[in-house]
């Protein structure tokens, strides 16, 4: 397996607010005065990347974090071996296959240092958040089998997409099969 | 070895300005078998050129998708009242009309008005006389507001002709990159509006009892994190982003708490937000998933998806005892439960024979009714009048929205006319 190294920068996001005022009022005459009138939206786009008019943007001040950890700064992640393990339906459990795929995995993380990635996906049946939580389990069921092989599991990072980032468009188990996986980066 | 560079979030400057084109349309699959009949006649427009507002076409959409109603065609018509002249009821008894609706507009002093009135055909009584005035360019408003109130008077139940969908769409772009879009439309598929965009992963998105507020999940972050918006002015805050899920936002019936989901202690667990203090409780605690939390009507308790038994199924727990109930034990996959307003019917994607369908289950004697006959249907969502399901299914590969009464007897699909991807509606509170 071809080793490789990818720099993977979690780039600033920025956030456009535009407030749109435009209220207008509709009445019903023989009922109390209603307000139900075209509510506008305004519509928030987020980005992120090198281009320094989104740089300039700065996150607003009235946007706080409630419960956990900012990761608008952005962090650095390096990762020595790419690799993608394919799962059974509904199953998270590792085949002989994927555990040799790992174990190759794992031994090439000895040699290096820099933190990995594992991302756990799921196909398009059943509900989309249980999908998610279906692969979480797959990708944890993956870094735990590395850390067993000698990995700290302070150099891994395992997230879980679910079904919202297919690797093959379509319907049918073929789709599927390829969509169930878990990929290292 | 080579270096490259991965941006999680790719650069995006996109803005809409204003209502654009609508997405999606609609077409009706079936309604009930005794459909009322109503005439709506074309409506008279007292302004200068043409009517800014196809009035009548609106309103026939509307009862249309209900299913409730049978729409006299205009070509049908004998005669074309207002509300300025003479009905002839026997034009309208020849037609089996059991309700005439006739209205005009015209602008006055800057303010659209319409006068609506509405007719039962068969006593030859009027029942409801309405003036509606809102600004220039709100025809649509006026003529969703007349839906609702002849809805209304003919079935006592609200209309839901003003509600409006949140919903989630991917495509590809002239890039060929994949990009997220939360978007906001009226019940019918009209006057779409972006809401949020990105080059990451958006779902869940859920209403505020008040209408206003919204809570979904972004992966803009390159994790999972849940944000909050305001739909009129943009303001968001991010609720949480903790390591692992941050999933699954549900906002209490009062409006001060969000139910969720977070990873952070191992495996999927639900939590309580509580959005005044910002403290977070744990309300679950198992080692299977437990994921996809909905308030009960009283905001008492939760009903949520657990493999705690070996598959999914849909548990209950009372936030004051903490006890937990199972409510499902028919077939091996029960998910994503919804309930109605009243907490009598159990809406949630069923797993029959492998395939994914929309069931209703009536809690009072349990009973369970498949309500879809397609496939991979998901992410169910009630009307606020409690009479229709709107979910996501696939049509022709492409996954597009529909809607079906909790008794099945009503079916619509909006089918998007771009090449996107639609899903994950969220119904409006009201």
């Amino acid at each position: 397996m071809k080793a490789k190294l990818n720099l993977l920068l979690a780039g600033t996001f920025a956030v456009m607010l535009a407030a749109c005022s435009s209220t207008s009022t509709m009445d019903t005459a023989d009922s109390s005065t209603e307000d139900a009138s075209a509510r506008d939206t305004a519509p928030v786009v987020v980005g992120t990347g090198n281009d320094t008019s989104v740089d300039s943007m700065a996150m607003p001040a009235d946007q706080k974090i409630i419960g956990g950890s900012s990761v608008s700064n952005g962090g650095t992640m390096v990762a020595i071996a790419d690799a993608t393990l394919y799962f059974g339906f509904d199953l998270s459990t590792l085949s002989p296959q994927t555990r040799a795929a790992l174990t190759r995995v794992a031994a090439a993380l000895r040699t290096t240092t820099g933190d990995i990635r594992v991302e756990g996906h799921a196909d398009e049946r059943g509900t989309r958040e249980y999908n998610i939580a279906l692969a979480e389990r797959r990708a944890k069921t993956a870094a735990d089998f590395l850390v067993l092989q000698g990995v700290s599991s302070s150099r891994i990072e395992t997230i879980s997409y679910g079904e919202e980032r297919p690797a093959a468009n379509g319907t049918g188990e073929r789709v599927w099969s390829q969509n169930r996986r878990v990929e290292i980066k | 070895m080579r270096d490259s560079l991965i941006f999680t979030l790719a650069l995006s400057l996109f803005l809409f300005s204003g209502p654009s084109q609508a997405e999606l349309t609609i077409e009706v699959v079936s309604g009930i078998d005794q459909q009322t009949r109503i005439a709506v006649v074309p409506f008279e427009w007292k302004g200068s050129g043409l009517s800014p507002t196809e009035f009548d076409q609106i309103i026939s959409n509307d009862l249309q998708l209900s299913g409730l109603f049978e729409v006299i065609a205009p070509r049908n018509m004998l005669s074309f009242p207002s509300p300025d002249t003479d009905v002839n009821f026997r034009d309208w008894r020849i037609l089996d009309a059991d309700y005439l609706l006739v209205g005009s507009a015209e602008v006055v002093a800057g303010r659209l008005v319409s006068e609506v009135q509405l007719y039962d055909v068969l006593s030859g009584r009027q029942v409801m006389a309405r003036r509606i005035t809102a600004g220039p360019q709100d025809g649509r408003d006026i003529s969703h507001r007349i839906s609702d109130l002849a809805y209304e008077e003919i079935t006592g139940i609200s209309g839901i002709a003003e509600s409006r969908i949140l919903y989630v769409t991917d495509f590809l772009n002239a890039n060929g990159e994949r990009r997220y879009r939360l978007m906001l439309a009226d019940q019918d598929g009209a006057r779409e509006q972006l809401v949020i965009e990105s080059a990451e992963p958006i779902m869940s998105p859920a209403w505020s009892p008040n209408g206003e507020d919204i809570a979904y999940v972004s992966f803009e972050t390159g994790r999972a994190a849940i944000f909050m918006q305001s739909l009129s002015t943009g303001v968001r805050e991010q609720l949480t982003s903790f390591v692992g899920i941050n999933g699954a936002p549900a906002f209490s019936p009062d409006g001060t708490k969000v139910a969720l989901v977070l990873s952070k202690d191992g495996n999927p667990e639900i939590y309580v937000l509580n959005l005044a203090t910002g403290d977070f409780s744990r309300i679950t605690d198992h080692f299977s998933i437990d994921t996809e939390p909905n308030w009960t009507p009283d905001g008492q308790g939760l009903v949520f998806t657990s493999d705690r038994g070996g598959r999914p199924q849909i548990y209950e727990i009372d936030l004051q005892t903490g006890r937990i109930a199972r409510l499902t034990f028919r077939g091996d996959y029960n998910a994503r439960p919804r309930l109605s307003a009243d907490g009598r019917f159990l809406v949630m994607v069923h797993r029959n024979e492998g395939v994914y369908h929309i069931a209703v289950q009536d809690l009072t004697d349990d009973t369970l009714i498949i309500v879809t006959q397609t496939q991979l249907d998901e992410s169910p969502t009630i009307s606020p009048n409690g009479a229709l399901v709107m979910y996501a299914t696939k049509l022709n590969g492409n996954s597009i929205l529909a809607a079906v009464s909790l008794d099945a007897g009503v079916k619509y699909n909006l089918p998007a006319t771009s090449s996107s991807e639609v899903r994950e509606p969220a119904w409006s509170p009201n």
